[in-house]
């Protein structure tokens, strides 16, 4: 097998956001009733850590847990675990009802660096990502202009994007474009200086 | 004549001048300057003819509310029609040319409309030209269409760039004025998220202008540190330039800042659209001066009592030397007194009101001759204003005395700016101690929980005096601040706005003016409404507002009305007898002032426009000359032409290769979904028209959906994974609403089944290799897999590795011929292709594109969802009964497929056609019968779906859907073509090529 060829190529653009393609990274969709005790066990088993809370993602090393829906999580992972990780997942559950599929080539992954990353977003999606609705940890299932994404806040500087493959090059052209240096946003432009 | 004083100008800096030109002269001004100013101060009194009668126009006002001064802006990439002077900030190098005239604006030949107005009044284009119909759309609209309009819209794409911005606060407040600055500071001070914004360059508003005190202070000191105050809250944002376009429900606000338009090489977007989700808003818009209706009130050098004040004070710039102020309100005379405090004349006030008001002593005491209860009888003067004549203010219009004059400031009190608070559902009352509308606190819009979610503030609620303004601002503050936080008890404790400055109303000046004088008294200036006009439309019968409007089009100019709504309807009342509260206002509807297209567009154009959806295969397509088709987001090779071929033959070359050799084809578009769980068998087969749960794991099975009404919408070929789990194959428009309607299925209707959905589709990357050859190419590739004919059979599927890759190899054929589809992760579909074209080099292995997809599969008589459907086609209807289960008790579509027209046998149904002189069908033609239809059509007896030149067959081919189309084999049809010649087919069986099946079970 060959090496998997990311969406973007580890594409990257240094606006006054970084913004980078980040992965590959192993991807698990996982569908199960989230109030079962038996699949936090087995996630703990799997990935290290329970059902996230809704809207919150959980970080355990290299590995990490989204909430997705009600009913619904991704499991992230390093791609050479997602095997394994699909057949522990299998022989834990058993019978019970679940689906768990490998998505790992469904998506793109872009990351975001710098202090302004929320800015950047907020161009482009009309979710409320300030810090005191999305703090670190947050996963918020929202909209880039005209296509779906997540968005995971990683820390007061990082977050990553998750996007459906076909559209990752849109995507990451957005991003850059609203990450543009002289497209800042200063929260009292032009207040004193009206020649600002 | 307007002319820059020696001194003064409280926004301007003299050190540093800036050029620009008008029309292509030369002229200058300063930094700080408006263009207007600018324009004002090098005498260019007239700046524009207007829209209907071609007069000559002059800037009225000093804001947004400007009707006249209008002109088109830069050139080229950045040319932009119908822009304010009033609200264009002067920069150097800036270049404007007036509009609405020829040759020029001093010598404009439509100015004999003018001559002609009183042959041209409301509604004379529908009374003119209505006769003969077919006039209207060939002869009158294109003539009209080109004599009136304003600017020319811009040719060529925009050189600038725009963006969008979310954001989310708990109050905003519009309107930085000194009212706004103390609402935002007041709910700030709660520590909320508050935005607060201001459209012009400057905080404060007409505050300094008016000469307003504040807690001691001076306005602009006041002004000034509050702003300071509010820089150091970190939890307020601060915008000039930034104007409240609209109010929408659940709190939702847009406005619109202009980033780079003041500065002309700004790098960055030059406007940027906030989309604001407020808890509350308070619109702290401040009012707007209504102009006077008196004859001639439109001739260069009529303004705005407040704007002659304004371009004093803030620009030091006069209108004229000699300034006559026309009242029936005191505030007008704080004009007469800048006016002299700037050394210049006021020949005289006239005062409309019997008895004056408070200021006139004061006047007088000034030395300024003050006449009350007068009026203006006419302006007089051409392009410039050369004197009035005065009149009493109850008489007929007999002139008294003719007073010389370069200017004259008008007044007829103050409007509240209630727009904003009206987008949304906020009513209004009529104020009669004030003659004006102001919001009505107690009806105000309601967000979802039914609470208000907007509060006026200051001169928008109807307080217009300084001390009054402030203290609802600081009320609008605390009662949103409250709000916000969801305490909905707290209430304004300020008094009902002040009356003290009230004005006697005056709609018509003077009161008995006659018709001649009626007829030059302008409502509405930028769409050249009069008076006579409204009484016309009122005389005629109207009595709706909204119909007058529409009517005698007052108030439907790119300034909405800003400055002849009021005093429109106030004519419209008088005229039918009625209180002005009875015929009620417009409706105000957004944006406040226009906003341009970029900033709607946002960030989608160019690249960025739509999102396109790329393959893992798509570069390899690019590189290698794909002709692209849009299929949803989707982009597919349609066919790859080579050097010297047409689109024809490539899609022909590309047939015969898969049917001689082998192709290749990217079909990673098709969706895949995933559907597992105890109960899934169960929901297959309610999903699907014939029975799922019986395929056996490792088999495929072709298979169709319907929807509720039975009609055909999706079809696939489906493979048991497992014990519970199938992977159903979608069309690539059906991926994503496929997988939609069955979690609507399964979250609404069956939701205690036991099943789990997921859209694989974008994971994989799925390559079909079709051909004789293609078994021969893959074996050389190297598998683990038993491709041979018995070990892996038409209709199956295996795992296991290929050229090392991990794949899923089905055995389906959408061509005839043997086909295998192979699915791998999307990050080896590329190394996948790449490996396949190598392995079948020595076989010609052939690249192939939709077209040549739709010509294979037409040849085999396979229907294609989209063409042989078209959401009015049941399956029955394409002869697809043998996909449909009789065993079923149940599936989706089964009951509305037994319905009477469902079943009539006299429904249209498919066959193939074939041409007698084998040409190609063209797409979409119908049968035609003999006789007509009762709407005088041609009777119809089919149409064809499916239309294409056959290589292998080597002549067109066709499908239709015909009227009891299978019991007619060996007919002749007769299809209508579009340049009225016909052409003849006959109806035969659609499988045109290996009936029998052998050459895909091979």
């Amino acid at each position: 097998m060959s090496d998997p060829v990311t969406p973007l190529n580890h594409a990257r653009f240094d606006g006054y956001v970084t913004i980078a393609e980040a992965g590959p990274t192993g991807m698990i969709t996982l569908r199960g009733d989230l109030a079962d005790p038996h699949l936090s066990e087995t996630l703990h088993g799997v990935i290290g850590a329970g059902v996230p809370a809704r809207g919150r993602a959980e970080v355990i090393g290299d590995n990490t847990i989204c909430w997705m829906s009600p009913d619904e999580l991704l499991l992230m992972a390093p791609r050479s675990y997602v095997p394994d990780a699909l057949a522990r997942i299998a022989s834990a559950m058993g019978d019970r009802h679940h689906l768990a599929a490998d998505v790992s080539d469904a998506r793109a992954m872009i990351r975001l660096q710098g202090r302004a990353l929320r800015e950047v977003l907020a161009k482009l999606s009309p979710a409320d990502l300030s810090p005191a609705a999305s703090p670190p940890g947050t996963i918020r299932r929202t909209r880039l202009a005209q296509v779906p994404a997540a968005i995971l806040f990683q820390g007061p500087d990082r977050a990553d994007v998750l996007c459906f493959r076909s559209v990752a090059r849109y995507v990451f052209g957005l991003l850059s474009n609203a990450a543009r240096p002289g497209s800042e946003v200063h929260r009292t432009a032009g207040a004193g200086n009206p020649e600002q | 004549m307007s002319i820059r004083l020696a001194t003064g100008g409280r926004l301007i800096d003299r050190t540093k001048p800036l050029d620009f030109t008008f029309d292509g002269k030369r002229m200058s001004g300063f930094a700080g300057d408006t263009l207007a100013s600018a324009l004002l101060a090098g005498d260019r009194m007239l700046v524009g003819r207007s829209f209907k009668y071609h007069r000559p126009r002059g800037v009225i006002a000093s804001g947004a509310e400007e009707p006249n001064g209008l002109v088109t802006l830069g050139n080229g990439g950045r040319a932009e029609p119908n822009q304010r002077v009033t609200t264009t900030e002067l920069f150097d190098g800036l270049t404007c040319v007036s509009q609405n005239r020829w040759p020029s604006l001093d010598h404009d030949i439509g100015a004999v409309n003018s001559v002609l107005s009183r042959f041209l009044p409301a509604g004379f284009y529908y009374k003119m030209f209505m006769h003969p119909r077919s006039f209207w759309k060939h002869v009158y609209e294109p003539v009209i269409r080109a004599a009136a309009g304003l600017g020319r819209p811009p040719e060529g794409p925009d050189a600038d760039t725009y963006e969008h911005l979310h954001a989310h606060v708990d109050v905003a407040v519009v309107g930085g004025g000194i009212v706004g600055l103390r609402a935002a500071l007041t709910a700030a001070q709660s520590g909320l998220r508050v935005m607060l914004m201001e459209q012009t360059a400057h905080w404060g508003g007409r505050a300094p202008v008016d000469g307003d005190r504040i807690d001691g202070q001076g306005a602009d000191a006041w002004i000034a540190a509050t702003i300071a105050q509010l820089e150091k809250m970190g939890n307020v944002t601060l915008r000039l330039r930034c104007m409240g376009a609209g109010v929408y429900d659940h709190g939702s606000l847009l406005a619109y800042e202009r980033l780079g338009d003041h500065l002309p090489h700004h790098k960055g977007p030059r406007h940027r659209l906030w989309r604001i989700r407020a808890r509350q808003i308070v619109t702290a818009t401040g009012a707007i001066e209504r102009p006077l209706s008196f004859a001639c009130n439109d001739v260069p050098g009529v303004m705005l009592a407040s704007a002659v004040r304004d371009y004093i004070v803030n620009f030091g710039v006069a209108a004229g030397d000699a300034v006559v102020v026309v009242t029936n309100n005191d505030d007008a005379y704080r004009t007469a007194f800048a006016v002299k405090e700037a050394g210049l004349d006021v020949p005289a006030i006239i005062d409309a009101r019997a008895a004056g008001g408070a200021l006139s002593e004061t006047a007088r005491a000034m030395g300024i001759r003050v006449e009350t209860g007068k009026a203006i009888a006419k302006v007089l003067g051409g392009k410039r204003v050369t004197g009035v004549a005065l009149c009493a203010q109850d008489g007929d219009g007999t002139a008294i005395e003719e007073i010389p004059c370069t200017a004259v400031a008008m007044s007829g009190g103050w409007s509240p700016v209630v727009h904003l608070w009206s987008h949304c559902g906020g009513k209004l009352t009529w104020d009669e101690a004030q003659a004006h509308f102001r919001p009505d606190p107690s009806h105000a819009p309601t967000g979802q929980d039914g609470q208000p979610f907007v509060v006026t503030a200051g001169a928008a609620s109807g307080a217009l005096s300084a001390d009054a303004a402030l203290a609802d601002g600081d009320a609008a503050g605390r009662i949103a601040a409250a709000r916000a936080q969801g305490d909905h008890d707290t209430v304004a404790d300020v008094p009902a706005p002040d009356p003290g400055t009230a004005p006697t109303p005056v709609w018509v000046m003077p009161r008995n003016a006659g018709d001649r004088l009626r007829a030059k008294m302008w409502l509405d200036f930028q769409n050249d409404v009069k008076v006579s006009d409204v009484q016309l439309a009122a005389q005629e019968g109207y009595e709706s507002v909204e119909h007058t409007k529409r009517y005698t089009t007052i108030g439907m100019a790119t300034d909405q009305g800003k400055l002849s709504n009021i005093n429109g309807l106030a004519v419209l009342s008088q005229s039918l007898g009625k209180n002005i509260p009875q015929v009620g206002t417009t409706t105000f509807r957004p944006p406040y002032t226009p906003i341009s297209m970029g900033a709607i567009a946002g960030e989608a154009r160019g690249d960025l426009f739509q999102p396109l959806r790329r393959t893992p295969i798509h570069d390899w397509h690019d590189a290698n000359n794909a002709h692209w088709e849009p299929v949803g987001h989707w982009r597919r090779p349609y066919c790859y032409p080579r050097p010297g071929e047409t689109i024809g033959d490539a899609v022909n070359r590309e047939v015969l290769a898969v049917r001689k050799g082998v192709g290749l084809l990217d079909a990673s578009t098709l969706g895949k979904i995933l559907v597992k769980g105890p109960d899934a068998g169960r929901f297959m087969d309610m999903m699907y028209t014939n029975m799922m749960s019986n395929l056996a794991v490792g088999k495929c099975r072709y298979g169709l959906m319907c929807s509720e009404n039975g009609f055909l919408m999706d079809d696939g070929v489906v493979a048991r994974l497992s014990d519970d789990t199938w992977l159903c194959h979608t069309t690539t428009g059906g991926a994503d609403h496929i997988h939609a309607h069955m979690e609507e299925w399964l979250q609404t209707e069956w939701w205690d089944w036991q099943v789990y959905t997921a859209n694989l589709t974008e994971h994989y990357a799925q390559i079909a290799v079709v051909g004789p050859k293609a078994r021969e190419i893959l074996q050389s590739l190297g598998s683990d897999i038993d491709l041979g004919r018995d070990a892996l059979p038409f209709m199956q599927w295996r795992e296991g590795t290929l050229a090392g890759i991990p794949t899923r190899v089905f055995r389906i054929s959408f061509s005839g011929e043997l086909s295998f589809e192979i699915a791998v992760a999307a990050g080896q579909g590329r190394a996948l292709w790449d490996r396949l074209l190598e392995a079948g080099q020595g076989q010609g292995i052939t690249p192939y594109g939709t077209e040549a997809l739709h010509v294979l599969r037409a040849e085999k008589g396979f229907i294609m969802i989209g063409d042989e459907t078209d959401g009015t086609v049941i399956p029955q209807d394409l002869n697809l009964n043998w996909a449909i289960s009789k065993k079923k008790d149940d599936f989706i579509g089964k009951r509305a497929q037994e319905r009477s027209h469902m079943t009539d046998p006299a429904r249209w149904k498919l066959v193939g056609l074939e041409t007698t002189d084998g040409s190609v069908l063209p797409d979409g033609a119908y049968a035609t019968r003999e006789g007509l239809n009762a709407n005088g059509q041609r009777n119809t007896e089919g149409r064809v779906t499916s239309t294409y030149y056959s290589p292998t067959l080597k002549r067109g081919i066709a499908m239709g859907l015909v009227h009891a189309g299978p019991d007619r084999m060996g007919e002749m049809l007769r299809f209508a073509k579009v340049d009225g010649t016909a052409v003849h087919a006959r109806v035969c069986d659609p499988v045109f090529y290996d009936k029998e099946g052998k050459q895909q079970d091979v």
